[in-house]
């Protein structure tokens, strides 16, 4: 499909903003202005809608079907939602209102919002206090380890490096390092989950703290979870606990309970909220007590009268991180989706998440190599190596699903798993169209068997062909900026 | 229950599938490890839950006539924006890790890159950031691992909450970050001179800066590179429709809050950080990037490329920990700049510009109000300086049904009666003097 440059019309008009009821005129003086016009394109709106259209219609959502992608909590974003956070009450409101004196006032529904959203997550997570700040969950991970720096030097302790299992997400050392932390990496054991005896041995009075995903990016619950919180806090470290998969359990279990002492959330993903094509997300962070006085600046608080107030003089808090409150439209979807489950309707996520996962993996375990045997949680990670052994690799089994309707799992991750592919159903999939997802990796499975050489052309029902990455990262051909 | 797809039948079929009971699901959480309760208040329909968010909604006031900037901006917002970003085919989609059911986002970003920097001068953009002032953190870190230097300047006249914003993230790091006092609303050249040597890796600027002010800084682009340091501006990307792009300024990476492209004001996010730069900078980029290249049939397509720089391939050693972006932002943005198109937003730029100027001329008019930063230069964004504090003037326009601006004391020592305005091209003839009047009858 041609680009929008490429349909630009030298002299067409797309939408203006009128003629000025000022009419006294204004010019800038020349030498501040750009040497050369603007040169961005020239489309009606009907160009522009229908190029924006038709590039949607190259694309796959949770709308369109199965969105199997692990470990990404591919769940159904309800309308209601949307709705809600595009009204003016909540969409039109500037976030500087309540920095004015008698601004506050003004914005009582907005910061109402945000002071129950708090309350809400401390329930739901077993801790103190949440900021609602951070932008996605490896923004909230950062903040997570900057309110554990932020500890530990009050407390006057020398640490330098957090442990994170081999297992983890991409974001959790990159977060630990950003935060000024060496990073050490703790095997996994034949179980699937962080080595109980390494990790004993690798902490010590250096260790700032431990970042887990529990259930962890296997799908596998760690039992020992207590005592990995009680062995990081005998050398006064603390417990960072990645909500990624927190799917598996919400309404069921609360990782304050486990002992940790840091949390994230993905609102984006345990609370519905839409992934954008890769955001916005939101990374909500909570704490035990003993952390509540490093929390970023600003704070929602409620007074004596009952109105909330945003609360900025915070000694011991690690700052800024971000400059207003969050993403509000996120958190307020999120809020809304929290409002309709209660505590009821989010036990019965985690159960269906968890029954989907699980109905999934006990249905393949006879056409694909499950490196983890017994129970998993919300997601389960497959092998390809039997397939792959007929050359037919865990890519190939993706695109034969694009062909058969349904959006690929996660791939190639966790790297523990060679030929992984992670497969997470969320609550909101039904057994008529899980059984459909499982039919058709049977049916790619016994393809792999009898005509593995077809594999290679697929897929075959989408706009483009397999791409060349390769040659992608050769050209760099990254920006259109003279095409017509 | 709502949003929940499986009978309990299914369920039930489902566990005798797997010779399993609903018990045994959850029964690797150590029991005493199991929630014993959760105060969440009761489910409600969604009939239950729309009356009840309009109630609070309705406990917002949105009908103040909006002359608040500070870096986000009350910008007019075509319809078809929202239409398009409505697309559940958009919205409901996440990462395009496979590109052959992802090619909507994925040329969407290629084009909101190029669109980005047709409008900074520069050769490369990324797919998005968090917000304003996230990316300029993030710009700081790359310049930063670019020049192997570890010293920072950056003025005052770059937005406060940014600088505390890098303050904050600096902490835990070995960087040295020395901040240059504005002088006559502008960055401060002598001190940035003074300061400027060959353990620099970064000045960070702003244009127009938090006040309003238009600053050439070509001249500190010129200074920085002789000592082997990156500039590094912050802009409103809408003034870049008229202003001298930070292209031509000489920037080496530039960062701003793209919320005024089509993105509503929505208490404070989500909204859309961008980044460009120079193409032999692009592999010290943060954040996720598109590129043009060919399928297996010699068609044309898009793919996320260089993602060797980034934290699910590099882990501990990447650009950034980044991950989710505000890609739906960015379509916006790019839907809203094709929608304007070059005239469109040209226009619309002249037109704060205009309307700015009309509002100082009314606003001056007033006895004792006069503008701060005499003989200087600005958009759509200006300091008025009231013949006493500003926060009470504000407290009480609001009364009057105005938002009328940002009091500078917040931020800035000494500048207890000073005001930002900012005007867009929404406000009307009327509104603005209908402030002067207020503003007039308060002071």
């Amino acid at each position: 499909m041609k680009l929008i440059f490429e349909k630009s019309q030298k002299g067409r008009t797309g939408i203006l903003p009128g003629e000025s009821d000022i009419k006294e005129s204004f010019e800038l003086d020349s030498s501040l202005m750009r040497s050369e016009p603007l040169d961005l394109c020239e489309l009606s709106e009907l160009d522009v809608v229908r190029h924006f259209t038709n590039l949607s219609k190259k694309n796959f959502g949770v709308d369109d079907n199965f969105y199997s992608l692990g470990s990404c909590t591919m769940k159904y974003n309800p309308k209601v939602t949307e709705l809600i956070a595009s009204c003016g009450g909540f969409a039109n409101i500037h976030p500087l209102m309540p920095q004015l004196r008698g601004g506050g006032i003004l914005t009582q529904g907005a910061l109402g919002v945000l002071y129950e959203m708090d309350l809400m997550l401390r329930e739901i997570a077993g801790m103190d206090a949440f900021t609602l700040q951070p932008l996605a969950g490896a923004h909230g991970e950062l903040t997570g380890m900057m309110i554990m720096a932020a500890y530990h030097k009050k407390q006057g302790n020398h640490k330098t490096h957090v442990l994170v299992p081999d297992s983890a997400h991409g974001t959790n050392p990159a977060s630990a390092a950003i935060a000024g932390y060496d990073v050490k990496v703790v095997p996994g054991n034949e179980d699937g989950v962080m080595d109980l005896d390494a990790f004993r041995e690798m902490v010590n009075e250096e260790t700032a703290g431990v970042m887990l995903t529990c259930p962890n990016t296997l799908g596998i619950f760690n039992p020992h979870i207590k005592e990995i919180c009680d062995i990081i806090h005998s050398v006064d470290g603390l417990a960072y606990y990645d909500g990624a998969n927190l799917n598996a359990i919400t309404g069921r279990a609360r990782p304050g309970d486990f002992g940790f002492d840091i949390v994230h959330f993905n609102l984006h993903k345990t609370f519905a909220t839409p992934h954008g094509g890769g955001g916005p997300g939101s990374g909500p962070v909570g704490v035990v007590e003993k952390l509540t006085k490093f929390l970023p600046i600003s704070v929602v608080v409620k007074r004596n009268d009952g109105t909330y107030a945003v609360e900025y003089d915070r000694e011991d808090s690690i700052g800024y991180i971000a400059p207003f409150y969050g993403n509000f439209g996120i958190i307020l979807r999120a809020y809304v989706y929290i409002l309709m489950l209660g505590a009821k309707g989010l036990r019965r996520v985690s159960e269906n998440a968890v029954v989907n996962a699980n109905y999934i993996k006990s249905r393949l375990e006879e056409y694909y190599d499950f490196p983890y045997k017994g129970l998993c949680k919300h997601e389960c990670v497959l092998s390809a190596s039997r397939q792959a052994k007929n050359g037919v690799h865990a890519i190939d089994i993706a695109k034969a699903l694009i062909d058969r309707g349904f959006h690929p799992p996660t791939i190639y991750f966790p790297t523990t798993v060679p030929e992984a592919m992670m497969i997470e159903p969320t609550e909101t999939e039904s057994k008529e169209t899980i059984d459909a997802f499982i039919d058709a990796m049977i049916d790619i499975a016994k393809q792999a068997e009898t005509n593995p050489e077809s594999f290679k052309a697929m897929p075959k029902t989408t706009p483009v062909s397999r791409l060349d990455e390769t040659k992608a990262a050769k050209v760099l051909d990254l920006a259109c900026t003279g095409c017509e | 229950m709502p949003f929940i797809a499986n009978t309990k039948e299914q369920v039930e079929q489902m566990l005798a599938q797997m010779s399993m009971t609903r018990d045994e699901l959850f029964s690797d959480i150590p029991q005493e490890l199991c929630a014993k309760s959760m105060n969440l208040p009761p489910a409600r329909s969604e009939m239950q839950v729309r009356d009840y968010l309009s109630s609070l909604a309705g406990k917002n006031s949105t009908d103040l006539t909006c002359f608040l900037g500070g870096g986000v901006y009350d910008h007019f917002i075509p319809a078809a924006v929202n239409a398009i970003v409505s697309r559940s085919e958009f919205y409901t989609a996440y990462t395009p890790y496979q590109p052959e059911v992802s090619q909507g986002t994925l040329q969407a970003i290629y084009e909101y890159q190029s669109m980005m920097c047709r409008l900074t001068g520069m050769e490369v953009a990324n797919a998005s950031l968090y917000d304003g002032g996230t990316a300029l953190y993030e710009a700081m870190m790359m310049a930063l691992a670019i020049t192997r230097r570890n010293k920072v300047i950056i003025d005052s006249s770059v937005n406060p909450i940014y600088r505390y914003t890098l303050k904050s993230y600096s902490r835990n790091l070995k960087i040295e970050l020395n901040e240059t006092v504005s002088t006559d609303g502008l960055a401060n050249r002598s001190e940035v001179y003074d300061l400027l040597d060959n353990d620099t890796g970064a000045v960070i600027v702003q244009n127009p800066n938090f006040f309003g002010c238009i600053d050439d800084l070509s001249d500190l682009a010129e200074a920085a590179h002789e000592k082997g340091a990156l500039l590094i501006v912050s802009t409103y990307p809408l003034s870049l429709a008229l202003l001298k792009t930070p292209g031509e300024i000489g920037a080496d990476i530039v960062t701003g809050e793209g919320q005024c492209l089509g993105v509503p004001l929505s208490f404070g996010g989500p909204y859309l950080g961008f980044m460009a730069t120079k193409k032999k900078y692009v592999r010290k980029m943060p954040g996720r990037i598109v590129g043009r290249t060919t399928d297996s049939n010699g068609k044309d397509g898009f793919v996320m490329t260089l993602q060797a720089r980034e934290q699910h391939i590099r882990r501990a050693k990447a650009t950034s920990n980044i991950c989710s972006n505000e890609a739906l932002c960015a379509l916006s943005a790019l839907v809203y700049m094709s929608l304007l198109g070059n005239e469109g937003l040209t226009q619309t730029a002249s037109m704060c510009a205009q309307k700015a100027n009309y509002a100082l001329k009314r606003l001056t008019a007033i006895d004792g109000v006069e503008l701060h930063f005499k003989q200087k230069w600005f958009f759509n964004e200006f300091v008025l300086d009231l013949p006493r504090d500003a926060s009470d003037v504000v407290a009480a326009l609001v009364e009057k049904g105005f938002s009328a601006g940002f009091p500078l004391s917040r931020y800035y020592d000494g500048m207890e009666n000073s005001l930002l305005v900012a005007v867009t091209e929404k406000r009307t003839k009327q509104e603005i003097g209908m402030l002067a009047e207020a503003l007039e009858a308060v002071l």
